[in-house]
């Protein structure tokens, strides 16, 4: 109790009045309400924010982070650092101690061999674990004692936290989950649906993709905590009714991701019974170009090197020009409100990685794009309205998945392209489809047989070297790599290539910003748009107090400190 | 029941013999002109067609210009529907939406009813064919319609917009779409209407004097399941229009800025507490097409038909 | 009669057969991906070896032939074990969804029971609310009742269910208060105060749904009803001197009824197959929703199994409505 409140810091202090008269279970019952409902609760199984989220509830990890994205000790005794000697002098090792005390709900103690089991468990070949990236380059993970894991990595790691950090990679019980490794993971129906964890709460019933009914952890290690005796985590609907339901109807207490107007959003809060609350973490909405050529008939070609590059959009000239027509501020305006701010960068945070060098985008200049255009030559030719480079009408297929808020982005980045001569056809595809990865589908994201498309991308946790080794040449999705590939753009560039490789070598902070915002530059002139730096938009009613919503984690870190207004 | 149609053609000489040869349309016009509902219904359809085709002839904003300083106006002179989240004009939008929502409400139920009905009644007639096509339509009730819909799309639509434009390759494929997964229901219902009409005397009695199959089929049996098809008609363009809206907004559908009534009703009804009138515009407009369809059908049943005709 | 009905249900077997293989060719064939709604923060190589696991990757006709024969024997066996609690189902696998990695069936068994409160009730409504309004605006029409409850069911059938739902919610739920507009699918029935709390909690669905088939079954029954009115058995009957209740309620009625039977057989199996739109307004849950959601995610054997439990029904009621066609008109035959 003590070791935490000193963490938490001042946002503690406050509260502590009335934290010092709660006990657990005095708030009584809380109704959360994901209109994307969990299907599993086993993150491991299913890696969907939806599922991460409920699991959090139950399942906990070493540590977590707040809302800045510093990390708390949560299991852990205290964060493993160089200077502490918690990290081995050559980043190859990372070794976590267990804090006193800590239970798992059945009673039975918490002990560094359920760390163990919680990797093989992850790593094992046939599971097909979704968070497997979170054990990369781990080569091993032992009990040195029963509170003592060190885990090994294959290489010098400068970012170390990544197992077992976050809600992301948390540790599973090894006496419930025994028989369940590898293929046979499926048939723990009831391990999956109602796994023991050290968290606090416990489930009571789980409803797949419908209803979660828990309650207090009755071992949990904070005796007055949690202050909600029982909660009922309801899915479904969408996010409208959603927000309806915690800011008109007062039926439920919180209500996750309202992707929703902006405008709509505020004329429910404005009656008071709740409150909007906004977190940011690295969520970027771009508009990405494709530098090869999706034109339909080159066929199997289309949109990879062999098909050649984009007629246009290579140039950075016209890529400049359509990035100076687009009204950032509004575009927040009309489709995020408070959940958005407008940004030129694909990487904007944390702040050490953040570049200013493009700031200028931050405002429209529709003249001064045209007088781009004009200066370099690309103008209209034949007076059609539509401008010609090199013969070839500025014509563009701008394609994103089905969503209100972002047919309302496209519609108004084709008037504003319209503007500066530029002709739009607006596609938009159904999201499952969009992102749906299936090789065989001509509308997937990765196949990117479009001249344009528009998504959000992130990263998770805080430590951006992974994301920016998206952008190697070798990483672009094609045929012969089933459409896989980070690269989706298909960006190319030797000199990005070589600082992705030096990022990887360097472990100094400062420097490793450099190069992060480096990158970042190289990429937005302009095979990237960048447009809204996004944040997640949930709504809490008026009378739930202690919520500290966090990007960098599950919006649900916390809960243990959520109560009821007296 | 007695053969309808034989009888019209021979008595209506014997009576009017006098006259000079007269269409047999004009009667049935005659007989339309006194249904009130019929009149009513035809006199708003031709509205709705004049106000969605030669409307944007006189009201000349853009359907798609976006005017961000007038968004989610309430109506007035300058935008006499309002305008919605971009501020883009509503009237302007629901004459470029009522376009396409008629067109695909007609064409869809069209394809539909004729599917349903050739099917029906051939099932119904042809006993051989029964088994064969009634199992065809199982199929059909039985297939998701969602993932055959997204197959469609992966497989024709890049063919389609080749062939025919964004627009048109997409007006085809929504349409085929549309009426290709709707007939079922009519096609039931008339097979059912054939069954119980093909036992009756005056089939027997025409078949024993050896009408030929075709002539049975459209002179005796389509006159006289005439009002299950007007219902599945009026339902079929109702039905239409709100899968169109389904499926543009599945990303199925024309381009997501391509306004039609059951979009423009399924965008607003998020506004319905902040601008009820959004809403308002396309579901009556919908509403009353159909109704108008609907009195259209009334009328046309009744007209068609000799037994109330003659009275 | 009854050799006709053995006759069909014989045939029924290779026609289920075949209407299965094309879903399930359908379902494989359209690009939804069980990875698809994962967090763009997982890596391609993770996404492929989900994949694996999940047997995606095998050819489609093993992966067929492994379902059919979960289907068709394991299935009912641990079925009949569930209800009887005698040993015999088999150890192996079962039809494991890929998003819950538990069995599709304990899923649709878990789902049934909202979306037969719900949509099974609003089909009742909606079958009591459309025979007296097609029998009476047909006996009388063009008279007032006619024309609004022509106006009522136009509107009920043209105006789709994502408005009217939330129409009632926003004056129901919000406005007025009087009803949750959020389904809460763990309540359970089991006194009088339960069960107006049930009540309350249907009312909702069930009337938007039941205003839209009762729209729909009340034009037919009209338009049958006028095409009987007319006809010459009805004078004879009168001029028989049977009273008008026994004219129009029975022989009227009954000869009308055929369009009628075949577009409610045709909607029964549409009760399993739930209500997706209604079900997502209100947050129900049923079948329906777990429908779409298995659409969305790719999960093949969820969207399998449902859709072929609805074409066994769609089958048997199309041979119900046949059956019920020969008792309605004892002329009709098929032998």
């Amino acid at each position: 109790m003590k070791r935490y409140s000193l963490l938490l810091g001042a946002t503690a202090l406050a509260l502590a009045p009335a934290a010092a008269m709660a006990e657990r279970g005095s708030s009584g019952h809380l109704n959360i309400i994901y209109w994307q409902a969990p299907s599993t609760l086993n993150p491991y199984l299913s890696g969907g924010t939806k599922e991460v989220e409920s699991s959090s509830l139950i399942l906990e990890s070493m540590a977590r982070f707040d809302e800045t994205g510093a990390m708390v000790p949560w299991l852990a005794e205290s964060i493993p650092t160089v200077e502490n000697g918690g990290v081995s002098a050559d980043l190859t090792s990372i070794t976590w101690t267990i804090a006193d005390g800590i239970t798992w709900s059945d009673g039975s103690a918490l002990t560094a061999s359920d760390f163990v089991f919680t990797w093989q468990y992850c790593t094992h070949p046939e599971g097909g674990c979704a968070q497997a990236a979170n054990y990369d380059g781990v080569t091993a993970v032992e009990a040195v004692d029963d509170k003592t894991v060190r885990i090994t990595f294959n290489a010098p790691t400068p970012f170390p936290y990544t197992a077992f950090v976050g809600s992301e990679s948390p540790v599973i019980q090894a006496a419930q989950f025994a028989e369940c490794l590898g293929a046979r993971a499926p048939e723990c129906t009831d391990a999956n649906f109602g796994p023991i964890g050290t968290g606090p709460f416990k489930v009571d019933e789980f409803r797949p993709n419908d209803v979660i009914e828990l309650s207090a952890n009755p071992n949990f290690r904070f005796p007055d905590r949690p202050y909600f005796g029982t909660v009922t985590f309801k899915g479904g609907g969408d996010a409208t009714s959603a927000a309806r339901s915690v800011c008109e109807t007062g039926e439920f207490d919180y209500a996750w991701n309202l992707q929703m107007d902006p405008t709509i959003l505020a004329g429910m809060a404005a009656q008071g019974r709740c409150a909007i609350e906004v977190a940011f973490g690295t969520s970027v909405e771009r508009i990405h170009l494709n530098q090869t050529n999706p034109d339909p008939a080159l066929g199997d070609a289309r949109s990879t090197v062999e098909g050649g590059p984009h007629p246009f959009l290579t140039n950075p000239i016209i890529g400049q020009a359509m990035s100076m027509a687009i009204d950032r501020a509004l575009i927040v305006e009309i489709g995020y409100g408070a959940g958005g701010k407008p940004t030129c960068n694909v990487l904007p945070a944390p702040d050490l990685y953040a570049s200013t060098a493009n700031d200028g985008c931050l405002v429209q200049d529709i003249p001064g794009a045209i007088a781009l255009l004009d200066g370099a030559g690309i103008v209209d030719t034949n007076g059609d309205g539509i401008r010609e480079y090199n013969g070839v009408p500025l014509r563009v297929l701008y394609q994103t998945s089905t969503n209100a808020v972002r047919q309302d982005t496209q519609a108004l980045i084709k008037q504003w392209w319209a503007e500066i001569g530029i002709d739009t056809e607006l596609r938009n595809i159904d999201a499952s489809v969009f992102f749906g990865g299936d090789p065989a589908s001509p509308d997937t994201f990765q196949k990117f047989y479009a001249d344009i498309e528009m998504y959000t991308n992130n990263f998770a946790g805080v430590d951006p070297q992974a994301y920016m080794a998206s952008w190697l040449c070798g990483d672009m999705p094609r045929p012969q790599s089933q459409w896989q590939g980070s690269n989706i753009q298909r960006f190319c560039d030797p000199a990005y290539d070589a600082l992705v490789a030096e990022m990887a070598r360097t472990a100094d902070l400062n420097e490793r910003g450099r190069l992060a915002r480096e990158m970042n530059d190289m990429l937005v002139r302009y095979s990237i748009i960048p447009l809204v730096h996004r944040g997640g938009v949930s709504a809490r009613a008026a009378t739930l107090e202690g919520h500290r919503m966090s990007d960098w984690d599950s919006e649900l870190w916390n809960i243990m400190d959520w109560r009821r207004t007296q | 029941m007695t053969d309808t149609a034989d009888r019209t053609a021979k008595a209506a000489p014997s009576l009017e013999a006098y006259r000079p040869p007269r269409n047999q349309w004009w009667d049935v016009w005659d007989q339309f002109k006194t249904h009130k509902g019929a009149l009513f219904g035809l006199g708003f359809f031709v509205f709705t067609l004049l106000f969605v085709f030669i409307g944007p002839l006189i009201w000349t904003i853009e359907p798609q210009y976006i005017d961000i300083r007038a968004r989610n106006a309430g109506p007035s002179l300058a935008h006499p529907m309002g305008t919605d989240q971009l501020g883009r004009d509503t009237m302007a939008r629901m004459m470029a939406g009522g376009q396409t929502s008629i067109a695909v409400g007609l064409t869809a139920m069209a394809l539909a009813l004729v599917l349903g009905t050739l099917v029906g009644v051939l099932a119904g007639y042809f006993k051989r064919l029964d088994g064969l096509l009634m199992r065809t339509t199982d199929l059909f009730l039985a297939m998701p319609l969602l993932p055959l819909l997204l197959v469609t799309i992966m497989l024709f639509r890049d063919p389609l917009r080749a062939n025919f434009g964004p627009e048109g390759g997409i007006f085809i494929l929504i349409v085929v779409m549309i009426g290709v997964t709707s007939w079922m229901q009519t096609a039931r219902v008339v097979r059912a209407e054939v069954l119980a009409l093909k036992e009756r005397e005056f089939v027997l009695a025409a078949r024993s004097i050896g009408t030929p199959s075709h002539r049975m089929i459209t002179r005796h049996l389509l006159p006289n399941v005439m009002s299950p098809i007007m219902v599945s008609a009026t339902l079929g363009i109702a039905n239409a229009i709100i899968t169109e809206s389904a499926l543009s907004f599945l990303g199925l559908g024309f381009p997501s800025d391509f306004p039609t009534w059951g979009r423009l009703l399924f965008d607003a009804t998020d506004w319905l507490m902040q601008n009820p009138e959004r809403v308002i515009w396309p579901g009556m407009a919908i509403s009353l097409t159909v109704l108008s369809v609907n009195y259209i059908g009334d009328g046309l049943r009744d007209a068609l038909d000799p037994r109330i005709r003659g009275r | 009669m009854l050799t006709y009905t053995i006759r069909r249900l014989i045939l029924a077997i290779p026609t289920l057969l075949f209407i299965s293989f094309v879903i399930f060719l359908i379902v494989k064939l359209s690009p939804s991906d069980p990875t698809a709604g994962l967090p763009l923060t997982i890596p391609p190589e993770v996404r492929e070896q989900i994949r694996e696991s999940l047997g995606v990757n095998d050819p489609v006709v093993v992966q067929y032939f492994k379902w059919l024969k979960l289907m068709v024997w394991d299935e009912p066996l641990h079925f009949i074990e569930g209800a009887t609690g005698w040993q015999v189902a088999p150890d192996g696998p079962r039809i494991i969804s890929y998003q819950t990695r538990s069995p599709v069936m304990d899923l649709i068994v878990q789902r049934m029971p909202q979306t037969l409160w719900v949509v099974g009730t609003s089909y009742i409504v909606g079958i009591l609310i459309a025979l007296p309004l097609g029998i009476i605006s047909a006996y009388k029409q063009y008279s007032v009742f006619d024309q609004v409850g022509t106006f009522i069911s136009m509107v009920g059938f043209s105006v789709p269910t994502f408005f009217t739902g939330v129409l009632f919610i926003v004056i129901f739920a919000v406005t007025l208060g009087w009803f949750p507009s959020v389904y809460d699918t763990t309540h359970e029935v089991t006194d009088w105060d339960s069960f107006v709390v049930q009540l309350k909690q249907i009312i909702m669905p069930v009337m938007v749904l039941g205003l839209y088939n009762a729209s729909q079954i009340s034009r037919y029954l009209r338009a049958s009803m006028l095409d009987n009115l007319n006809q010459d058995y009805v004078r004879t009957a009168r001029a028989k001197g049977l009273g008008e209740k026994t004219v129009v309620l029975v022989h009227v009625l009954k000869n009308s009824m055929i369009p009628v039977v075949t577009v409610i057989a045709l909607n029964v199996p549409a009760v399993f197959g739930g209500a997706i739109i209604t079900e997502q307004v209100f947050k129900v849950n049923g079948i329906g929703q777990l429908l779409i959601i298995a659409i969305q995610s790719g999960d093949v054997p969820v969207v399998q199994t449902v859709s072929f439990i609805f074409a066994v029904l769609i089958v048997l009621f199309s041979l119900i409505a046949d059956i019920l066609y020969g008792v309605l008109d004892p002329r009709i035959r098929y032998d």
